[in-house]
């Protein structure tokens, strides 16, 4: 057990049910201090629940959650050290963004001084560059000024941790990815912890130093964002974090691995798994080859769709006896003259260790 | 058929029209229009049994229409937490009580409120330490209590509507941001579903103001404004009455307006 000084936020057996309905069970997490953490899951899995059972909008049916090592139990939302921000915002209507932002600190006992309140305020407009804008109505602001004005409605209060529930979801890619530079500077420069809720794997995967994949109510992976890209714990975490390829495969022996076409390839990562498998195959681990015949450690195909993305190039390939393959080249490692066209047969080269071996 | 239309909007509001142009008649006769004068409004407002009768009817309806809005609020409020399937049967009972018809709210108050007067009167007969022991009756508290009742179930209605477009997130919004419950519904959920209780009283006012079938039953030896009217009437339509009954519409129609813009705005404000 961690002491409380390292852990923001902790989570031991946690389980919510509702009526008959589990919606998270065997819940046991641990946030550090000053961490940004990820919740990822398809919509269902249960990271909504777990973040509002830290805002105390949900009490768990079972275990405890700790915020800086105090348990929570039946403690209000009102009284615990932490500011969520809203899926659609949640702002005041009829206050204007000033009244919005300073609406935590005048709710703060012992009371603060107005002139400070006032001041505080203006700085957290400031810090989302909202300054300036304290005196307009919540409907006179755009979908990703609201947005900054939900975030500086809850970091004003310098909480112990900031709770994002989707919080980029309802902008368009442009502002979306700014805000992601924006909210990753903040937690760095104001050092609070920060747990984020999405189902969006790439902001996940970008914003976060720890990301906690969940699925069917549990949760299946925690680790850096690298770790859980290249060594995904189980098929679902290697499916739903980036893209995937899924090979039907056997396990013969130590490790050797027999594909669905017959191809033995000679691999150390089979995981103890025996007998039927499921192997995944990043398409960026793929490296297309011209000359077509199937070398030692390469699958021969067929290219039948080209996907250009500037920056890339997707290839479908029909592999014999294994079904469609995604392929991802680099532009830079690819000259344009070396584009494949479709119809083209080609040899799919990889290394052998970064097939993942899942039992089927 | 713009002619069948016409006939239809003619029929509704022809006579009304004309109460409106003979109240100002200078004449008597209800038929023949003589001239212009506002000697009957000044007649029906010296008239002292009219006054005494406006007087009644503008305390019932203020005060059954401020406890209409206090309980139907408070019931809105409550009917939030409940479950969804008991909410829907509350809901159920609330809608049926502004669809039952006037007659048979009259009678079954007037009945039920005869049967608890001939129980607690001699209970009080029997407890009381004095001589003379209060005796409950109908009057003013009958009526009261009788549209009270009616109109809570509108300002139900109302708030419920207002409240259900409010939306959870700000009340746990507010709640995040270390607001008690108690200051969550002062600084937050008041402001916003004020216009509607506000809507909800000038329309239980409006209904109080003009009803009549349910005051009858349930009156007593109180008059109220309705009740005054369908007396006279017996004795002829004078363009005082004529008066009157302007007064009372445009009073009403100032009342309805009013609360229509009350809701109105906030409709589409919180459509923004």
């Amino acid at each position: 057990m961690t002491s409380a000084s390292t852990n923001d936020i902790e989570f031991r057996s946690v389980a919510k049910r509702y009526g008959a309905v589990t919606a998270v069970s065997d819940i046991n997490l641990e946030v550090p201090r000053g961490a940004f953490m990820a919740l990822l899951g398809p919509s269902g899995c249960g990271k909504t629940t777990c973040l509002r059972m830290i805002g105390g909008f949900e009490q768990p049916s079972e275990g405890t959650v700790f915020i800086s090592g105090e348990p929570m139990n039946g403690v209000a939302a009102y009284r615990r050290p932490v500011n969520m921000v809203f899926q659609h915002y949640a702002l005041f209507p009829h206050l204007d963004v000033e009244q919005n932002v300073s609406y935590g600190l005048r709710q703060m006992r012992p009371r603060i001084a107005s002139a400070e309140i006032s001041r505080r305020a203006q700085e957290a407009l400031e810090m989302v560059r909202l300054g300036g804008f304290g005196k307009r109505r919540i409907h006179e602001m755009s979908g990703g000024q609201q947005q900054r004005v939900a975030l500086a409605r809850a970091i004003v209060n310098k909480p112990k941790v900031l709770l994002l529930d989707e919080p980029l979801a309802a902008l368009d890619k442009k502002l979306r990815t700014a805000m992601q530079i924006e909210l990753q500077t903040l937690q760095r420069e104001l050092g609070i912890t920060f747990v984020l809720v999405t189902h969006d794997q790439e902001e996940a995967l970008s914003m976060s130093d720890f990301v906690c994949v969940m699925n069917a109510g549990r949760i299946v992976q925690v680790g850096p964002p690298q770790e859980i890209y290249d060594r995904p714990a189980s098929l679902f975490v290697a499916d739903f974090v980036g893209k995937t390829n899924r090979i039907d495969a056997t396990v013969d022996g130590a490790s050797s691995l027999v594909l669905a076409n017959g191809a033995r390839f000679a691999t150390p990562a089979v995981n103890g798994t025996k007998g039927a498998a499921t192997v995944a195959l990043r398409p960026e681990a793929i490296r297309l080859t011209r000359n077509g015949a199937a070398s030692a450690d390469a699958l021969a195909g067929t290219v039948t769709h080209r996907i250009f993305l500037g920056s890339a190039v997707e290839y479908s390939v029909a592999v014999d006896g294994l079904g469609d393959f995604l392929v991802t080249a680099d532009r830079r490692t690819l000259g344009d003259s070396e584009l494949v066209e479709p119809g083209e047969k080609v040899g799919l080269a990889f290394d052998p260790n970064a097939l993942h071996v899942f039992p089927a | 058929m713009r002619a069948f239309i016409s006939s239809v909007y003619l029929f509704l509001y022809a006579p009304i029209a004309l109460v409106v142009l003979f109240s100002f008649n200078a004449g008597r006769n209800a038929s023949e229009f003589t001239g212009f004068s506002t000697a009957w409004y000044g007649k029906a407002l010296g008239n002292t049994f009219l006054v005494s009768a406006l007087q009644n009817s503008l305390l019932i309806a203020f005060t059954s229409a401020t406890l209409a809005a206090i309980f139907g609020t408070m019931a809105a409020l409550g009917m939030e937490r409940l479950a969804p399937r008991n909410r829907a049967i509350f809901d159920a009972l609330f809608a049926a009580a502004i669809v039952v018809p006037g007659v048979v709210i009259g009678i079954a108050t007037l009945v039920a409120l005869v049967a608890v007067f001939s129980f607690i009167n001699p209970a009080l007969a029997t407890i009381w330490p004095g001589d003379q022991p209060p005796q409950l009756g109908l009057g003013y508290g009958s009526i009261i209590a009788a549209h009270g009742l009616f109109s809570m179930a509108l300002v139900t209605m109302i708030v419920k509507a207002r409240i259900a477009s409010l939306g959870r997130d700000i009340v746990e919004a507010s709640s995040d941001l270390y607001a008690t419950p108690l200051t969550t519904f002062r600084l937050i959920v008041l402001p916003q579903i004020l216009p509607s209780i506000l809507a909800g009283f000038l329309l239980a006012f409006t209904f109080s103001f003009d009803d009549f079938i349910i005051a009858f039953f349930v009156a007593g030896s109180k008059t109220t404004l309705p009740i005054y009217v369908f007396a006279s009437i017996r004795r002829g339509v004078t363009p005082e009455i004529n008066a009157i009954a302007t007064l009372v519409l445009v009073a009403s129609l100032l009342l309805i307006l009013t609360a229509r813009i009350l809701m109105r705005e906030k409709k589409t404000k919180s459509g923004e």
